[in-house]
């Protein structure tokens, strides 16, 4: 119990600040920042199992992320028919296309020896079949696009229970990591760095332009939920009830029969919202308690302890007959796996898909902070680095507003001054962000709950 | 005349274009090669630095125009550039002395100056954009063309204009000028060959006496300067915007590890490689087709190879592709 006070305790301040937002904002906001807190804590749990566990680093979050989020889309819109008809044969030949590509590559990367000859075939079938599939899918994805394009103009994805997307999502990003990962992996750290996150700027730059698969920049809105609408809740029996029940000592004050109504349908409205969310908060609890559960178990078990010792000395590792290539690759998939079903979370949450607002700030540095200021190498220390981070995130333009007005209180409001730094608000968090790692990384650089590894 | 034509025509859609966004990544991966043969880390906050340095430049800029001090048919920014500078390198020393120093006395390893360089960045960015705000900011003035399209046209008696910005004209101009005085300066004088050594072997050059402080401070003052121009020339030539200014961390990465990381004729050379790749690959080429081909065989497509919505994933796939066949990029790096 003492060794875990000071998770218990950090833990403790955390819940108490959402609730303080909860008292004195709302619990709409406190509710929504929980919510994104416990996706952010998905996606640091899988940045801290490279990052943590194997010591590999990948700047590329955003794009599992961003795949992750197609997924929510693929899996849950309903088919477009027409879309279907009017260019799905020739997207299914270009896909054939491709398969029969990388066979053929594979049969002669198998089949030769390593030459330069092999070399230059190779580039040369990639080059001819790119061009050959792009002009064989340039019809059929016009026709695609030309069904309906204010509404559909895409392929549409499968029309099943968004949920299934969270895993759907793990598999799409694994998959993405197994290419990276064989691409990339044996360049050094820094390289390693740059090559995620281009190539993660790569993926974006599918998503937003490949129109026929993702609807691109014009977004896909209103994916089916996992929990309840707020307008069918507002005309539920049992859940007027229950915000009566909630609210009575307030509604009981009210005297008149027509006003209270009205208080009650006001409360009803706001409830509404509360309870989906409080929906979100209970699905997203679960998949973060689970792979806490397996991360922490993966941590203690043998292979955690390889993986530590590949981090820690990598030759050495590889001098006791640990296959470092192999080791990290799985290390890689798995983690961008995760990350892969907080983006399909994040998308299941918001009930859109806005290829647009995929910026690698949001997605993948501020990720990183996280994780560095929680405490790499310790799941907890992670979790809470995305709570206390996101949290600072969203409240550092309130807090900077107070601040600011707090120390220009004797000058005028019509001060150009005080004018311009209230209007600047919104880029006090990147300040404030680059302070807090900074001073992390320089007087507690195991973050702030260090990495402790206990042998039983 | 069609021949002509056609290569008018590719001179004025990717042979200009591309030189003078060519030189501008140049300038950039020279600033990002410098850092890392002689400071060792890849500085993430590349983008966001050179977007401090066009701020400053700006503001000197403005204060010239409320002055009423103008060079005519020149940019103002040319005049203010040498106070952005003063006041980016005086940034950056400061930036290197709260932060940076203590890391490289640890001998932290590369990557954790890596994560610093992401706090910096995250500093810079918010400081750029407290000051100066988030917007599209274009503050050129003076003569905008040299040629103007039209004129070309007239004048000729051809098809297809010639259109020459005078900002393209300044931006090739200044970076043969400044490129040239930095080998100079790397090649031929004394602390240009110590940083050369230092680069190449750090511990071989503190035992032959070369103070390392002050090779760290002229790297800096040579990455301020750098910085600073091919910021100011960027967003002279565009427009300034600190969130594109980031964005063009990728592409200059890309030009740095093309050339050869370390290496600075690389990354000169790397920045090139890369924007005419971009723009090769990203134009439409019917018109061209249209001129020189008889008319039988027109095009009837664009011939285009790539959309320009992929114009970055090019520089990106370039990148992967060398990263993977040559990770010591094009030019062999890691020699100052």
């Amino acid at each position: 119990m003492r060794k875990n006070l000071n998770v218990i305790a950090a833990y403790s301040i955390m819940m108490v600040l959402i609730l303080m937002v909860g008292i004195f904002q709302s619990w709409n906001i406190a509710l929504s920042i929980f919510n994104l807190c416990l996706i952010s804590a998905v996606m640091t749990m899988g940045a801290n199992i490279q990052w943590g566990y194997a010591g590999l680093i990948n700047f590329g979050i955003m794009g599992y992320t961003a795949l992750g989020g197609l997924a929510a889309v693929l899996i849950s819109v309903d088919p477009v028919q027409e879309a279907w008809r009017a260019g799905g044969f020739d997207i299914l030949m270009s896909l054939w296309l491709i398969v029969v590509m990388v066979l053929v590559i594979r049969f002669i990367l198998k089949r030769f020896e390593k030459s330069k000859i092999r070399t230059y075939s190779i580039a040369a079938i990639i080059i001819s079949g790119i061009l050959l599939i792009r002009f064989s899918a340039e019809p059929g994805i016009e026709a695609i696009e030309a069904v309906d394009p204010a509404k559909t103009g895409f392929l549409g994805g499968f029309g099943l229970p968004i949920i299934f997307s969270w895993i759907v999502g793990a598999l799409f990003a694994g998959g993405l990591a197994f290419i990276v990962g064989k691409v990339a992996l044996g360049l050094r750290a820094d390289y390693l760095a740059i090559a995620t996150l281009l190539i993660s700027e790569i993926v974006i730059a599918i998503i937003k332009h490949e129109d026929w698969l993702t609807r691109g920049v014009k977004n896909v809105i209103g994916l089916k939920r996992p929990a309840p609408y707020e307008v069918d809740l507002q005309t539920t029996d049992w859940f007027i009830k229950l915000v009566e029940k909630f609210n009575a000592g307030k509604l009981t004050v009210i005297e008149n029969l027509a006003d209270r109504q009205a208080a009650l349908n006001q409360l009803v409205i706001e409830g509404s919202s509360v309870f989906v969310k409080l929906c979100y908060s209970g699905l997203f609890l679960v998949v973060v308690i689970i792979l806490l559960i397996l991360t922490q178990k993966a941590l203690y078990s043998p292979w955690g302890r390889m993986m530590r010792a590949i981090r820690d000395n990598e030759e050495a590792a590889n001098a006791m007959g640990k296959n470092v290539v192999k080791q990290h690759l799985l290390i890689f998939i798995l983690g961008s796996a995760i990350v892969g079903i907080a983006g399909a979370m994040l998308v299941t949450q918001d009930g859109l898909f806005t290829p647009g607002s995929y910026r690698p700030m949001r997605y993948t540095f501020l990720i990183w902070v996280m994780v560095i200021v929680g405490g790499s190498g310790n799941n907890f220390g992670a979790i809470l680095g995305g709570f206390v981070v996101w949290f600072l995130w969203i409240e550092a333009a309130p807090i900077s507003l107070f601040l600011i007005n707090f120390f220009t209180a004797g000058i005028p409001e019509t001060n150009a001054l005080k004018a311009h730094l209230i209007e600047s608000v919104p880029y006090f968090r990147f300040l404030l962000m680059g302070l807090g790692l900074l001073f992390i990384m320089r007087y507690r650089p195991k973050g702030i709950l260090p990495e402790k590894i206990e042998i039983k | 005349m069609d021949f002509v034509n056609a290569i008018i025509l590719l001179l004025n859609y990717i042979f200009i274009p591309a030189l003078t966004y060519g030189s501008q990544l140049a300038l950039g991966a020279i600033f990002v090669t410098l850092i890392y043969g002689i400071l060792r880390f890849a500085n993430f906050a590349t983008g966001d630095m050179m977007s401090f340095g066009t701020m400053a430049t700006i503001l000197f800029t403005w204060y010239f125009q409320s002055l009423g001090v103008s060079l005519g048919v020149l940019p103002t920014a040319l005049l203010a550039i040498p106070f952005g500078i003063i006041f980016m390198i005086f940034y950056m020393l400061l930036i290197d002395k709260f932060v940076f120093k203590y890391y490289r006395n640890q001998k932290s390893p590369p990557v954790q100056f890596a994560m610093v360089s992401i706090g910096v960045m995250f500093v810079t960015q918010a400081v750029v954009r407290i000051i100066i705000g988030p917007g599209d900011r274009r503050f050129f003035d003076g003569e905008k063309f040299i040629i103007k399209a039209r004129e070309f046209k007239e004048m000729t008696g051809l098809n297809e204009g010639l259109a020459l910005k005078s900002t393209q004209v300044i931006t090739i101009f200044v970076t043969i000028v400044l490129v040239s005085l930095l080998f100079w300066f790397l090649n031929r004088t004394k602390t240009g060959k110590s940083m050369k050594a230092y680069s190449d072997n750090e511990d071989l050059a503190l035992l032959s006496g070369i103070d390392p402080k002050k090779i760290v401070l002229v790297t800096w003052v040579i990455a301020g300067i750098l910085a600073t121009i091919g910021g100011a020339l960027y967003g002279l030539d565009k427009s300034f915007k600190p969130f594109t200014y980031f964005n063009n961390m990728l592409p200059i990465f890309a030009a740095a590890i093309v050339g050869g990381i370390g290496n600075p004729f690389g990354a000169f050379l790397g920045g090139y490689v890369i924007a005419f790749s971009e723009i090769l690959l990203t134009y439409a080429y019917k018109k061209f087709f249209m001129y020189v081909l008889p008319e039988s065989m027109e095009p009837n497509s664009l011939v285009q190879l790539l959309s320009t919505d992929y114009k970055f994933a090019v520089s990106f796939s370039i990148l992967v592709i060398v990263l993977i066949y040559r990770p010591s990029g094009i030019f062999k790096g890691k020699v100052l």
